[in-house]
C-alpha cells in the first residue's frame, strides 16, 4: 500500500515536471517566433532606423570612386525615398514600394558583377555603421539578392 | 627550396600572362573559399565549385598558398598557385612533399589542375554553382608506391562540384555547403601511387559545410571518401576548420584533421594550417 502511494506520488511529480518543461519549451518558442516575425523591420529600427541606414549608405555611395559615376546623374532624394520604402517593404514594414521596377531603373547602366558586389559591400558597411547586427544584415541581403538578375548587365 | 622556386615560377608566369590586369577584388570577402591540399580552390581537403581568387567576369586573379598538415607518423607540406580567368577557368599547380617519418623519407608529387565553372554563382543563382575539374598528378618518388602494389605513378582525377551560400539561412548566419563527386584511382591522393591489388578506385563523395560567424570568419567541417586500392585500410578523411579572411589579400585556415589509417598505420590525427595570398 505504501509502495503504491510512493509510486503514485513520484508519477504525479514526474507528470508535473514534464508538463512544466513542455509548457516552458513551448512558451519560449512562441515568444521567440513572434520576436522573429518582428525582427527585420523592428531590428532595422523601423522607419527612423531605415532612414538613417539609407542616409549612411548614400554617403558611402557618394564617396566611392568605383560606384559614384553610376549615381552622378541620379536624383539623390528620389533614390533615397525609393530605397527607404523598398527596404521598409522588403523587411515586412508597413509600407509599399511604389517606385520604378529594377529593370527600368538599371537598363543602360551595364552594371557588372564586381560593381554590383561593391554596392553590396557598401550596404554592409552602412549597416555596420548603423549598428545593425550581422545576422540582421544577412537577412536584409537575402531579401535583395534575388533582384540581382534585374539589375546587372542590362 | 625547389618547391619555393616552383611557386615563384608559377606566379612569375602568371604575371607575364596578365601584364595589364589590376587587382581583382570583385567577389565578396571570403566567398572564393581557400586552397585545398591538391592546389584547387576549395576547402582544405575538398575542391569546391568556387574558383580560387576574387576575380569576377571581367577580372583575372592570382593566388598562391602553402599548407602544412602534421599527424602522428606523417607530415604533408604543399605549396602552389592558382590563376582565375574571368571566374570561368581556374588553372592550378601544387607541389606536395610528404614526410613518412617511420621510413625517414619524403615523397614528392606534382599536381596540375584545371576547373571550369559550368553554371551559376555561389551567392546569387537560384541553383548551386556547378564546376567541372581535373587534377593531373605525377608522383616523382614512386619506389614506396610500387613496393606497396600500386599500378601507376601518374593519374588523373575528375570531379564535379556543386556549392551554394545561403544568406542568413542559419538564424541569420550565412551557410555554405559544397558537394563533390570525384573519379579517382589515387592512393592517399596519389602519394602512394594509383591503383592496386584491390582495385582501381572509382567515384568518391566529398562534402563540406561552413557557417560564417561574421564577414571575416568561417567555421566548418569536411568529409572526403577515399578508395582502398592497396588493401591497407585507406580511410576517409575529415576535418573541422576555422578560416579567417582579414581582407581580400590573405586568408589563414587552421583545422583539426582526422586522417585515420594511412599505409596501415592507424589513428593519424593532428593539425593543419594554411596560408593563401591573393592578388
Amino acid at each position: 500500500m505504501s509502495r503504491f502511494t510512493i509510486s503514485s506520488i513520484s508519477n504525479f511529480v514526474t507528470n508535473i515536471v514534464i508538463i512544466l518543461l513542455t509548457f516552458s519549451v513551448f512558451s519560449c518558442s512562441s515568444i521567440k517566433e513572434s520576436a522573429e516575425q518582428q525582427t527585420l523591420y523592428q531590428a532595422l529600427g523601423q522607419q527612423q532606423g531605415i532612414e538613417r541606414l539609407v542616409n549612411i549608405f548614400i554617403k558611402k555611395l557618394g564617396q566611392d570612386k568605383q560606384i559614384f559615376p553610376y549615381f552622378a546623374k541620379a536624383s539623390v532624394s528620389h533614390f533615397r525615398q525609393g530605397f527607404i520604402s523598398h527596404i521598409c517593404e522588403a523587411s515586412d514594414g508597413p509600407c509599399q514600394y511604389e517606385g520604378d521596377n529594377m529593370v527600368d531603373i538599371h537598363t543602360g547602366m551595364n552594371i557588372n558583377e564586381a560593381d554590383f558586389n561593391r554596392v553590396v559591400e557598401l550596404l554592409v558597411l552602412a549597416m555596420e555603421e548603423a549598428g545593425i547586427d550581422y545576422p540582421i544584415q544577412n537577412k536584409v541581403l537575402a531579401k535583395f539578392a534575388p533582384l540581382r538578375g534585374e539589375i546587372i548587365k542590362i | 627550396m625547389n618547391q619555393l622556386f616552383n611557386v615563384i615560377t608559377t606566379i612569375g608566369v602568371a604575371l607575364l600572362i596578365v601584364p595589364t590586369v589590376c587587382l581583382a577584388n570583385g567577389k565578396i570577402l571570403a566567398t572564393p573559399g581557400v586552397s585545398q591540399v591538391e592546389g584547387s580552390g576549395g576547402g582544405g581537403l575538398v575542391p569546391w565549385a568556387q574558383l580560387a581568387g576574387y576575380a569576377t567576369e571581367d577580372e583575372i586573379a592570382i593566388s598562391a598558398f602553402c599548407t602544412r598538415a602534421t599527424v602522428q607518423d606523417f607530415q604533408l607540406d604543399t605549396c602552389g598557385a592558382q590563376v582565375n580567368f574571368y571566374d570561368r577557368l581556374e588553372l592550378s599547380y601544387a607541389e606536395q612533399n610528404f614526410d613518412v617519418e617511420p621510413l625517414s623519407t619524403t615523397l614528392s608529387q606534382e599536381i596540375f589542375g584545371a576547373k571550369v565553372r559550368l553554371y551559376g554563382d555561389l551567392v546569387y543563382s537560384a541553383w548551386p554553382q556547378l564546376s567541372l575539374g581535373i587534377q593531373y598528378k605525377a608522383l616523382d618518388s614512386d619506389d614506396i608506391a610500387f613496393a606497396l602494389g600500386a599500378h601507376d605513378n601518374k593519374g588523373v582525377d575528375i570531379y564535379l562540384a556543386a556549392s551554394k551560400l545561403h544568406l542568413g539561412a542559419l538564424a541569420g548566419y550565412n551557410l555554405l555547403w559544397n558537394a563533390t563527386l570525384r573519379y579517382t584511382e589515387a592512393n592517399e591522393m596519389g602519394l602512394l601511387g594509383f591503383g592496386g591489388p584491390n582495385g582501381n578506385g572509382g567515384i568518391q563523395g566529398e562534402v563540406s559545410a561552413a557557417v560564417l560567424l561574421n564577414k571575416h570568419l568561417a567555421v566548418g567541417v569536411e568529409y572526403r571518401q577515399k578508395p582502398d586500392n592497396l588493401g591497407l585500410n585507406e580511410s576517409r578523411w575529415r576535418d573541422v576548420f576555422v578560416a579567417w579572411f582579414p581582407n581580400k589579400h590573405v586568408s589563414v585556415t587552421m583545422a583539426y584533421v582526422d586522417l585515420d589509417t594511412i599505409a596501415a598505420l592507424p589513428n593519424q590525427d593532428g593539425w593543419y594550417v594554411s596560408l593563401t595570398g591573393y592578388y
